[in-house]
Order: C-alpha cells, then sequence, then structure tokens
C-alpha cells in the first residue's frame, strides 16, 4: 500500500482558518506561504515584477524572450540542466510571462522544495546569455508568435484592438512583442533586461501546499537572502490619455466566420478596501455572461439567435489601467453589426432599468462556490497570490475579494455600466473573414520550396 | 523583516500529514451501473461525472455529428423545464454542470457545495439533465446550427485541418476516423427523433459509470448512484467497436495560407487494455512525452529552433488509439524539421532509450506521481477513466511499480512491435504544401 494520499484522514476541520504567511527578506524579496495539507505536494514560484508594461518600443516581447532565455543555463548549472534536475526529481515546471509580470514554477513533492529554491536563486543571480543559444531560441519565440497569433485570426483581432485602444499606455503591446521586433532582438537586450529587473527586491516567492511557512522562510534566506538587492529604474506612470470619442478597426484575415470584440476602458482595483467600481463591474460581467443563460447568452444566442456565442470578461487585479471586453461571433446570415446592435441594446437595458436581485443573487451565489472550488486546485491559489502581490495588492485584498463582492448592490451594478459602459470610450474591432485562397498570402516569404 | 500574519478564509486543512492510500470504494447498482466512489471530506463540496460510450465512435453509418449534438443537446431542456431554467437553478446555488466529449467517451459531471439547499436543488438539475432531456424541436435548430458554425470556424484552422486529416489517414473506414464534431451536411439532417433514439440507445443504465468524491459519506453516495441510475433507460449494454488495422504508409499535403505549416506522423497505436501500456507509455516520455526533457524537444526545438512544440503521445482508447508525433514550423522549413523529427524517431525505434534517459523517465514519473493524484478534479477524472476501461481498482497502487518495472528491453521490444518507421501515415498543411 502506497502513503500518498491523506485524504480520508483528512477530516474537515470546519472554522479552522490557515493564515498566509507573508515576510520580506532583509534585501527586499518577498515571501508568501500558503499552507495546505490536502496532499503532500507543492508549489513554488517566483514572480518578477517586469512584463511587458515595462518594455521600450524596438525590443517589445523582451521580457517574454528573457523568460525563454532564463532556461538557457549559468555559470554553475548548464544549458538545459535546470529542467533535467527538477524532472529527475518528479517535477513539473515551466514559466509565463504576462503583461505585469514574468513567473518561474515547479511543482513537486513537498520534500523536493529546496531544490526548486537552489536552482531559482541560482539563475535570478547567474544566469549566462550566449549568443549562440540566443540565435536559436529567438526562433523558437518567433515560431510561438506565428502559432499562437499570426496563425489564430482572433488573436490578430486581440492585438490589434489593444493597440488601438491603448494610445499612451504600454499595454498597447503584445506580451509576445511585435515580429519585427523580435526579428531584430539582439542577445544584449535580452541580458540588459535581466541586468534591470532580475533582482530580489523585485521578486516575490509564492509557496503553497503541504509546507510549514518557518521552513519555507529559512529556506528562502539561505538561498536567496545572500543575493544582493540593487536599485531598480524608476517606473513611470504612463499613464493613458482620456479617450476623446469612439474607435473602430476592421481586421481583414483568412477566416470563415466574422468576429466582433469590443473593449471599454476601466478602472483597475486600486484601493482594494475603498474602491467600489471594480468590484461592481465584475459583477456585471457575471450579470451579462456568467451561465449559460446569462444576459448575453439569453438575449443574443437562444433568443434573437443573432450570435453562437457571446461573452464579458473584467479583470480588476493589473498593474494598469483596465478594459472591459465583450467578444461574440454573429450566427450565420447575421452582420456584425446587427450583432453589434443587439449587444450594445442589452447594455442599454442595464443602464435603463438596472439588474434584478435574482441575478445579482446568481452571480454572488457562483462568486462564493467559485471561492470553495478554487481551494481544489493548488497552483490556483499560488497563481492568485502572485497575481495579487504583483498588481501592487496585499494578500488581505483576495482574502476579502468575496466580503467586497458581497456588498455590491444593484444600483452600483447599474452606475458602473452608466459611466464606463460608454461610447466614447468603446474600441471595436471586427474580423472581415477573407476567402482562404490555395496559395500563401504572405509576399514577404521568399524562396518556399514547395513540398512534393 | 517585517512579518504579517493574517487569516484567509475557509481552507479546511489539518494541522498534521495524514497518510493513507487512495481508497476507492466501487459497487453495482442494480441497473448494472458501476460506481466508483472516493469520501473526501477536506473541502465542502462534491464531484460527480457519468460516463458513458457514447461518443463518436458511436456516430451511425452516415449520421457523423448525431453523439456530439446529442450530448450538447441534455442540458438544454429537460423534464419540462427549459434551458434558460436549468442554467438558472445551477447558477442560483454556485453548482457547475459541464460535459466532456471524445471518440469514445461522453461525460456529464457536477460540482456542487456540499450544503443542504446548494446540493439538493444541484443533484435535482442533474437528474433531470441526465435522466430526462427533452431535446426541443427549436432547440435542436439552434444548437445544429451553432455546432455547424463551430465546424466551419475550425476549418480555418490549420492545427485543427491536420488533426481531422490524421484521423482520416489512419483510420480509414473505421468509426475513429470521422472528426468527433461531425459532418455539416448530415448534422443539418438530424431530426429530434434521431437524438431521441440515439440516447436512449447510448446513455442506459448498464452503460453508466458513475464516479464520484467528495464531502459525502458512502450511504449518501450509495443514495445518489441509486437514484441516477434508477431514472436512466433501461436498455442494454452496448456492443464493442471493431477493432482498427493499421494500414500502408500514407502522406497527405494540404495547401493552406498560414505562416506555419503543421507537421503531423503517426500510426495506429494502443489500446487502454494493451499488455505494453507501461512500455509505450514510459518509452514515449524519452522520445517525445517528457516536454523538455525529451529527444523530440532536444533535436527540433533546443537544438536548431525549428519549433516551439515538438511531441509525441500515445493515445490509449477502447481500441487503438493513435500514436502521433507533432511539430509547428514556419512553411519553408517544414521538410527539413520533418526530417530530423522523422529521423529521431527511426533512431527511438532501432535503438531504443539509454538507461540514463530510462532512468530519467521512471524518476520523473514515479516521483511526479503524487501530483497527478493531488485534487479532486482530477481524482475524479481517473475514477472514470478506471471505471469506463474497466482498469482494475489498484490501479493507482501499482502505477508505480509498474513504471518502476519497465526496462530499456522492454520499451525496445514494445515499440519495435507497434511503430514500424516504414508504414507511418504524415500530413502537412501548410503554406504550398500540395
Amino acid at each position: 500500500m502506497r502513503s500518498l494520499w491523506g485524504i480520508l484522514l483528512a477530516v474537515a476541520a470546519a472554522g479552522v482558518q490557515a493564515a498566509v504567511t507573508d515576510v520580506t527578506l532583509d534585501n527586499g524579496m518577498r515571501v508568501i506561504v500558503q499552507e495546505d495539507r490536502r496532499a503532500p505536494v507543492m508549489v513554488s514560484q517566483v514572480w518578477y515584477r517586469a512584463g511587458s508594461i515595462d518594455e521600450f518600443n524596438g525590443t517589445t516581447g523582451v521580457a517574454h524572450v528573457l523568460e525563454h532565455m532564463m532556461f538557457k543555463g549559468t555559470k554553475d548549472v548548464p544549458p538545459g540542466e535546470f529542467s533535467r534536475r527538477i524532472a529527475a526529481a518528479g517535477g513539473r515546471e515551466n514559466a509565463f510571462t504576462s503583461r505585469d509580470h514574468t513567473a518561474y514554477f515547479q511543482q513537486m513533492q513537498r520534500d523536493r522544495l529546496e531544490l526548486s529554491m537552489q536552482l531559482e536563486a541560482d539563475r535570478m543571480a547567474n544566469l549566462v546569455i550566449s549568443d549562440e543559444l540566443f540565435a536559436r531560441e529567438i526562433q523558437v519565440v518567433m515560431e510561438e508568435r506565428r502559432l499562437r497569433t499570426d496563425d489564430q485570426p482572433q488573436s490578430v483581432v486581440y492585438e490589434r484592438l489593444m493597440a488601438t485602444a491603448y494610445q499612451t499606455h504600454p499595454y498597447r503591446r503584445p506580451i509576445i512583442g511585435w515580429m519585427d521586433d523580435l526579428q531584430n532582438m539582439t542577445a544584449q537586450d535580452a541580458r540588459d533586461w535581466y541586468v534591470r529587473w532580475y533582482a530580489p527586491n523585485n521578486a516575490t516567492l509564492v509557496v503553497a501546499g503541504d509546507v510549514k511557512s518557518d521552513d519555507v522562510i529559512a529556506l528562502a534566506k539561505k538561498h536567496f537572502g545572500p543575493i544582493p538587492a540593487r536599485p531598480l529604474p524608476l517606473r513611470k506612470p504612463q499613464t493613458e490619455v482620456e479617450q476623446l470619442g469612439g474607435k473602430r478597426i476592421v481586421v481583414k484575415a483568412p477566416a470563415k466566420l466574422p468576429y466582433l470584440l469590443m473593449a471599454w476602458h476601466a478602472p483597475r482595483l486600486g484601493n482594494w478596501e475603498q474602491d467600489r467600481e471594480p468590484y461592481a463591474l465584475q459583477i456585471l460581467a457575471g450579470v451579462l455572461s456568467g451561465n449559460d443563460s446569462a444576459r448575453l447568452q439569453k438575449s443574443l444566442v437562444k433568443t434573437s439567435q443573432v450570435a453562437v456565442n457571446a461573452s464579458a470578461g473584467y479583470d480588476s487585479v493589473a498593474r494598469g489601467p483596465g478594459m472591459f471586453m465583450i467578444d461574440a461571433t454573429p450566427a450565420t446570415g447575421k452582420t456584425v453589426a446587427e450583432l453589434e446592435k443587439a449587444i450594445r441594446a442589452e447594455i442599454a437595458r442595464i443602464q435603463k432599468d438596472g439588474v434584478s436581485e435574482a441575478e445579482l443573487a446568481r452571480v454572488k451565489a457562483q462568486v462564493i462556490a467559485a471561492d470553495v472550488y478554487q481551494r481544489d486546485s493548488l497552483f490556483y491559489q499560488a497563481m492568485q497570490l502572485g497575481e495579487y502581490v504583483t498588481a501592487g495588492l496585499p494578500p488581505e485584498a483576495l482574502a476579502r475579494r468575496v466580503d467586497k463582492l458581497r456588498e455590491v448592490t444593484a444600483e452600483e451594478v447599474r452606475a458602473a455600466a452608466r459611466k464606463w459602459l460608454n461610447d466614447d470610450r468603446l474600441s471595436v474591432a471586427e474580423l472581415a473573414p477573407q476567402p482562404i485562397q490555395k496559395q500563401a498570402r504572405r509576399a514577404g516569404v521568399e524562396g518556399m520550396r514547395h513540398v512534393n | 523583516m517585517s512579518i504579517k500574519h493574517f487569516l484567509a478564509c475557509l481552507v479546511l486543512c489539518l494541522p498534521f500529514g495524514a497518510q493513507a492510500a487512495l481508497a476507492i470504494q466501487h459497487w453495482q447498482t442494480p441497473q448494472g451501473a458501476h460506481v466508483y466512489f472516493v469520501e473526501s471530506r477536506s473541502l465542502p463540496m462534491l464531484d460527480l461525472a457519468v460516463s458513458f460510450p457514447a461518443g463518436s465512435a458511436r456516430d451511425p453509418a452516415a449520421r457523423p455529428g448525431l453523439a456530439q449534438l446529442t450530448h450538447g443537446l441534455l442540458d438544454q431542456g429537460a423534464g419540462g423545464w427549459s434551458d434558460t431554467e436549468i442554467a438558472h437553478r445551477l447558477a442560483d446555488v454556485g453548482a457547475v454542470l459541464s460535459g466532456s466529449f471524445d471518440r469514445d467517451r461522453t461525460g456529464v459531471s457536477l460540482r456542487t457545495l456540499t450544503s443542504a439547499r446548494e446540493k439538493t436543488q444541484a443533484l435535482d438539475v442533474f437528474m433531470r439533465v441526465l435522466q430526462r432531456p427533452d431535446f426541443p424541436q427549436a432547440v435542436v435548430q439552434r444548437e445544429k446550427k451553432r455546432l455547424i458554425a463551430g465546424i466551419r470556424e475550425a476549418e480555418a484552422d490549420p492545427g485543427t485541418i491536420a488533426e481531422k486529416a490524421f484521423y482520416r489517414a489512419l483510420y480509414g473506414t473505421h468509426p475513429y476516423a470521422h472528426d468527433e464534431a461531425g459532418e455539416p451536411d448530415a448534422i443539418t439532417s438530424f431530426t429530434r427523433a434521431d437524438l431521441q433514439s440515439f440516447y436512449r440507445t447510448h446513455y442506459s443504465a448498464p452503460n453508466a459509470v458513475i464516479a464520484l468524491i467528495g464531502d459525502v459519506s458512502r450511504a449518501e453516495a450509495e443514495a445518489i448512484a441509486a437514484r441516477i441510475a434508477d431514472g436512466l433507460p433501461a436498455g442494454k449494454a452496448l456492443a464493442g467497436l471493431p477493432a482498427p488495422v493499421s494500414g500502408a504508409a500514407r502522406s497527405e499535403r494540404i495547401d493552406f495560407p498560414s505562416a506555419q505549416s503543421h507537421v503531423l506522423v503517426g500510426t495506429v497505436g494502443m489500446a487502454r487494455d494493451d499488455p505494453d501500456f507501461f512500455p509505450l507509455f514510459v518509452g514515449n516520455y524519452v522520445l517525445g512525452g517528457g516536454g523538455f526533457d525529451s529527444r523530440l524537444m532536444r533535436e527540433v526545438r533546443d537544438r536548431r529552433g525549428y519549433a516551439y512544440s515538438a511531441y509525441s503521445y500515445f493515445l490509449p482508447m477502447r481500441k487503438a488509439g493513435p500514436f502521433q508525433l507533432g511539430l509547428q514550423t514556419k512553411a519553408e522549413q517544414a521538410d527539413d524539421a520533418l526530417g530530423v523529427a522523422i529521423e529521431t524517431l527511426r533512431d527511438f525505434v532501432a535503438k531504443g532509450p539509454s538507461e540514463t534517459e530510462l532512468r530519467q523517465a521512471r524518476d520523473n514519473l514515479t516521483g511526479g506521481f503524487p501530483l497527478r493524484i493531488d485534487s479532486n478534479r482530477k481524482i475524479l477524472d481517473y475514477l472514470s477513466v478506471i471505471g469506463f476501461y474497466r482498469l482494475p481498482l489498484d490501479y493507482l497502487d501499482t502505477w508505480v511499480d509498474k513504471v518502476n518495472a519497465v526496462d530499456v528491453a522492454g520499451v525496445k521490444q514494445a515499440f519495435a512491435r507497434r511503430l514500424d518507421p516504414a508504414r507511418l501515415t504524415t500530413v502537412v498543411v501548410g503554406p504550398g504544401a500540395r
């Protein structure tokens, strides 16, 4: 019998509340621990407060390129060795780059945390970026861009709409970077980025799982503690200029179905205790598309059948200014214009009549339940902590999130819809499908060989 | 050094590490449904999944898409409640109903809180959806259009085009050949009666596998399972699927105006009950299943920068599922990348893994085993697979030992039996591929 899982003996201790530990080491590195003993495993994540928001024109995508180079070896750990050692210990590992941050993670058995810390601390301080490995890896990143953006018409629409909706703020640039910038990126660009941002005082370690916070902190001191803090560049606010009227773009790409994406400027959660609107907008997104018969689905997909799908989204946890977004695909025979009109009518209805108490209660019930369900995933718990902290919000803001959402009133939802879903703050993108011709559409591809 | 402590709400956990095996309880209901249950009291929630052999391999001849449409319509009107009533009743108690669909298996699952009101209402909706789908005429028409729209949209995605062509080429006239979503022309012709008939035949109690994990007792799990089985069509167990035959080497090129070419290479692989399951699974870690730790990733991505992703896998199914190797690369180097991938595969089949590589594979898989069962969601999926494919109840208990028992000779022999490099099917979708 294998002794691996404590599920039968883990009798519910209702009312026992697990503390999140939040510590800052002497060198400025933050350490956050969420103890959770449901399974004998842990996840360890190192979050750097450096994402595409921190990039400059001409080197867009460098945050993500550096993420790739972080697996390419240090003074003591040769290329490929990081992944090999984690794998040998039974671990799963990867990394992700967003607009606000770059994060690296390992999921392993609980007693293997030290290996993960040792390797992460090493690459925080001792990364080697060789010209040769950079030259190969930048090709991989360009393939990633082709895969995830260039050949995905809806991704192209999103990318182009962000570049339109944001006029001055760096969120206008794609995380993966513009292809031209990737083609012209140098190993030195990646080194500069690493030197600028990869310091303990710009990093947060989040560990969740079957660990003791004291042990985690002791290990963090041992491995990350000796890395000296460095002065970080001054971050400029780069506030988005106020939009002075609606914007509209058309994206032509080979596709079968049209697609509509609408984005309104919206607030971010800044002062989590006093702000009300971000919570109201989140409830609004739930009223519009939080269940299979929420307003957009019921009205557009099921009743009028002007759309085959439609959804609303809003994320308030970010370092930069937010967007409230709605996307939808028109049904066969319906135009994007008809679809947009129907969406606008739904919004106008909420702005005029508000939302019902039943709808409000329904969205809140889902929020409360989701908060329990999330605890089934260790990784997700750690992700949320990391996102809050890198967005400048304390873990308390996450712990109190459900309470804050429960306080939202129907009138606040209506007021938020009136204030923020305003035509002058709106940018609209339409995908105009082009015939899929049986020939390459890119004139720039020279010397292409035909495969027989 | 500043330390702040504060409370996070409602994490229910113990202050000590409890140790026990994953105890799966299994029984059969009088109607013939198999039930798999794990009691897990650590969170106040219940996960429930019911699986049926009602995937696209069960589409009647000339009716590709009927299985998918039937599955998609279950919660779009049931027992007199409209789609909206169903969605609202679930959302009102924070319950989540979801479905899964592949060639072999369809699933309907429910996640609910276990507080009395929430659980009762969620289960009431679940029973109705599973046991009394109405397939309302107007909704059938609507959902046919939506399914077709989804198929049309995917026709612009080179990855999907490649995947469809791969299965067609590999499986020929076998029921695994056609796409899971079906064909628009056929879907247009389906009637309400077609759906009702497919439902009655395939969603019957003797075909059902019920999996449960969560904050309920054995007695309550028995009552829930009995209630599910009792309300399902009586019916009888379905006959098995025919065995697919590995064909000759085939190569298909589809011209498509994308930036990248999508390359798939493969052959008919193994069934879920294949005696070579572990040697193939562990061996494939070395070839292309181990991510950055695999030969394909090293040769295609690390050494040459050809692709973001390069992988291989065996998909074990009721009958032999595919072995698939895949990558995506810019069109002008597709041939070179394909050459490297095939050479990597040939070399692996000819020589097998080294002792060091195989040790690394075993270490990763066995050391990572606890991550496979670290959440209720993951355990629920295992319960469904164990039940649907009738794997032994101690499947998870013996898993690590079976991985550890795989040796170099075993991998080499198993790959030689399953993978003939001279009989591979190749599909390339991209610009200039013709």
